[in-house]
């Protein structure tokens, strides 16, 4: 890909997070894409013959879309230049004992280990194309819950995973919808059983290691009636002077009664483009949150959607964007009421310093004949000097009359005078600026788990270090 | 001329307009200073000139705080010292809790000063957390504030006697050696205004300096200066002890501005 000047590095991200190993895979596929790749990627994975015929398909669709003309600038991208499957590991360990030694040092270094013992309930560690690490608590396993890479799935679990794969989000949604569809490798595959409550999240960590690669996991989760989970998912890459791609697809099911929390703390390297679509459908009296810390990338598009299809089917996007120097976080939210009775609430936050640019995107959008919605959309910008932008674009589009809906904007300069109450009583102005910056994220950091929360906070913090006023 | 804080000659302006003219001032510790003058004086313009607030420019003159010039100093690195300056106004910080932000200040002016003097770093261990909560609670019982007070956002949805109580509060924690109090009495009912006189007589003594900035009479009822300086238009025109106070409540400032005019 292009091998432009290098972008400032966020302070400290790359001793913390932007180091590499050694690249090792046993098998990679040369540059570029055409039926030839996708086929080899299908047959290297020995899928049946409708996974591949549907990713051809995608493929031919991804050919055929223009790419976006709107959000950021994709024109650097050059997808020949692209690895698009790079295969670490034989197979899939279940003990951190078998995964080979450089990878397990880079998820120790990253804590996900630890973190497993402490305070999850199943974790896949993603490095390149494929999950090197996957392991869910045995006491959720017997209760049915399955927590699979997503290529395992699609073996272990034929019927269902063909039920609902690319139901939510089509081949056909956008170019990158397509392009996951075509080479989609890794990610995960969840079901949680009618009923069962699984109280600790289950998290995924996805690593970029090799140089000019692109990342395409798919994760589909389906929970079922009354269910309640809560997914984590997190993800760093090295620091490289050409760019790599991401372009995920995420689709959720969320059945009649069920809860699904689905939480994102997006951290990566600042030559990452970050192209996602993640979408979910919520069905009578379910609800669907969504919680989107987007703190990394080059550019970032995502914007997690929520169609409520039936009466009292409940929707949240609370989303937190950092843009720092060279960074531009497009990121939003759209609810969709499809049924009468239902409400979304979304609450964006976004911050830009150091000539960054962050903002909201986001669509309301109700239905003829849903009546009796409520929606509220708040967006908060905060700008941390006059380099820096932020956009809103809020779009409505309201078929019903008997609606609820209300928007507010705020845009914001970090103001003088709190800095100067805060240096006034010894605070020095750097941390001044991180504690009013932590205190704008606030309402949405308050709903992640505290671990996450603290993880979130200290972001911010190596955010700001070395940005004064 | 020495003193714990000594104002020599003191000329501000804003935004090119001179407001201070030639301000001198000497406060110790041990001492309540009232500095009382009319609205436009440039009371406020003082008390934030004294805090290093950017947007007021020192055009000639010198501040020494224990012996040592100021002006080149920053905001924090001023309160650090021990200076201190009870706001007028407040500024709201939403989702900041009060006791995690007074924590961090309190930990930064615990902190020992970095080698190149300028002051400390503030470093994340400071106070252990239970250690901060049993003092914060004890002066919080002095300023009969309720517990749940550090857990809500700094300033935000706080009434006008909250507010004060909390500048006080900080001032409490903080220990600074001098605290200018700038309008403290304003916005404030008699009863919040005697909780707080209180708060502030409970913390003179030998170790601290006090400079009240007043527009009325009314504070020094409970609050007992050593002496009285009145400002008018830039400068203090005159200085007596408490008793001065008094005639300024009887006459008004009409009667200073007459004496001022026929030296």
């Amino acid at each position: 890909m292009s091998t432009e000047p290098e972008l400032d590095l966020r302070e400290g991200y790359a001793e913390k997070y932007g180091f590499h190993d050694a690249e090792q895979h046993v098998f990679k596929t040369r540059k570029g894409l055409n039926r030839e790749i996708v086929t080899e990627i299908s047959k290297h994975k020995s899928e049946p013959q409708w996974m591949l015929d549907y990713r051809l398909k995608a493929l031919e669709i991804f050919e055929k879309k223009p790419l976006p003309t709107w959000g950021g600038d994709l024109s650097q991208i050059d997808f020949q230049d692209i690895y698009y499957y790079v295969k670490p590991t034989s197979e899939e360990a279940k003990s951190w004992e078998d995964v080979p030694a450089d990878m397990k040092r880079t998820f120790d270094k990253l804590g996900i280990p630890e973190a497993e013992q402490k305070f999850l309930a199943g974790v896949g560690a993603q490095y390149d194309s494929e999950v090197v690490y996957h392991k869910i608590k045995e006491s959720l396993e017997k209760q049915g819950v399955v927590f699979l890479s997503c290529d395992q799935g699609l073996k272990d679990h034929p019927e269902l995973f063909k039920q609902y794969f690319g139901t939510v989000i089509p081949s056909s949604d956008n170019k990158f919808a397509a392009l996951n569809s075509a080479v989609w490798s890794g990610g995960s595959f969840i079901y949680v059983p009618k009923g069962v409550k699984v109280d600790v999240p289950l998290q995924a960590y996805f690593r970029i290691n090799t140089k000019d690669m692109g990342q395409f996991e798919r994760t589909l989760i389906i929970v079922d009636e009354d269910a309640y989970v809560h997914y984590v998912e997190g993800c760093t890459a090295p620091v490289y002077t050409s760019d790599s791609l991401h372009s995920a697809v995420v689709e959720i099911i969320v059945k009649k009664g069920a809860r699904c929390r689905y939480t994102t703390i997006q951290n990566w390297s600042n030559n990452v483009y970050n192209l996602v679509t993640k979408r979910a459908v919520a069905y009578a009296n379910a609800t669907m949150e969504w919680i989107d810390g987007n703190l990394g990338s080059k550019l970032t598009m995502k914007y997690p959607s929520i169609y409520m299809m039936e009466p009292g089917a409940h929707g949240e996007v609370l989303s937190i964007a950092f843009a720092g120097r060279g960074q531009h976080q497009d990121a939003g939210a759209k609810a969709v009421h499809c049924a009468p009775d239902t409400s979304s609430k979304i609450i964006s936050k976004s911050i830009s310093k150091d000539g960054g640019r962050a903002g909201y995107r986001g669509l309301v959008k109700v239905m003829k004949g849903a009546e009796h919605c409520r929606s509220t959309v708040n967006c908060d910008a905060l700008i941390l000097d006059e380099h820096s932008r932020s956009d809103t674009y809020p779009y409505m589009e309201i078929e019903e009359d008997k609606v609820t809906i209300g928007h507010e904007a705020t845009v914001s300069k970090i103001g003088d005078e709190q800095l100067f109450y805060l240096m006034a009583r010894g605070i020095n102005q750097e941390e001044a600026a991180a504690m009013i910056v932590s205190g704008f994220i606030e309402p949405v950091v308050k709903e992640l788990p505290m671990e996450y929360a603290v993880e979130m906070n200290r972001l911010i913090q190596l955010q700001m270090e070395g940005s004064v006023g | 001329m020495t003193g714990d804080l000594l104002v020599k000659g003191l000329h501000v302006s804003v935004e090119g307009k001179e407001i201070l003219k030639g301000l001198s001032l000497q406060v110790n510790k041990g001492e309540v200073h009232a500095l009382m003058g009319p609205n436009g004086s440039g009371k406020s313009t003082f008390a934030n000139t004294l805090m290093g607030h950017p947007k007021y420019e020192v055009t000639a003159g010198d501040i020494l705080f224990k012996g040592e010039s100021i002006l080149e100093k920053e905001t924090d690195e001023r309160a650090r010292m021990g200076l201190f300056m009870a706001f007028q106004y407040p500024v709201a910080i939403p989702g900041l809790t009060f006791g995690s932000f007074l924590r961090a200040a309190l930990n930064a002016r615990l902190a020992p000063p970095t080698p190149d003097g300028n002051g400390a770093v503030p470093t994340k261990k400071g106070i252990p957390p239970k250690e901060f909560r049993d003092l914060l609670r004890s002066k919080m019982a002095m300023l009969k504030m309720d517990e749940t007070f550090a857990t809500r956002y700094l300033n935000d949805g706080f009434s006008g006697g909250e507010k004060k109580r909390a500048e006080i509060l900080q001032m409490a924690i903080l220990r600074p050696e001098i605290a200018i109090m700038d309008e403290t009495d304003s916005g404030l009912d008699i009863d919040a205004l005697k909780v707080v006189a209180d708060g502030v007589n409970a913390l003179t003594g030998q170790d601290l300096g006090v400079l009240v900035i007043t527009h009325y009479n009314r504070i020094l009822n409970y609050i007992k200066p050593t002496r009285v300086h009145v400002m008018i238009d830039g400068r203090i025109v005159t200085s007596g002890g408490a008793e001065l106070a008094q005639q300024l409540e009887a006459k008004g400032y009409d009667w200073v501005r007459e004496e001022v005019a026929s030296r």
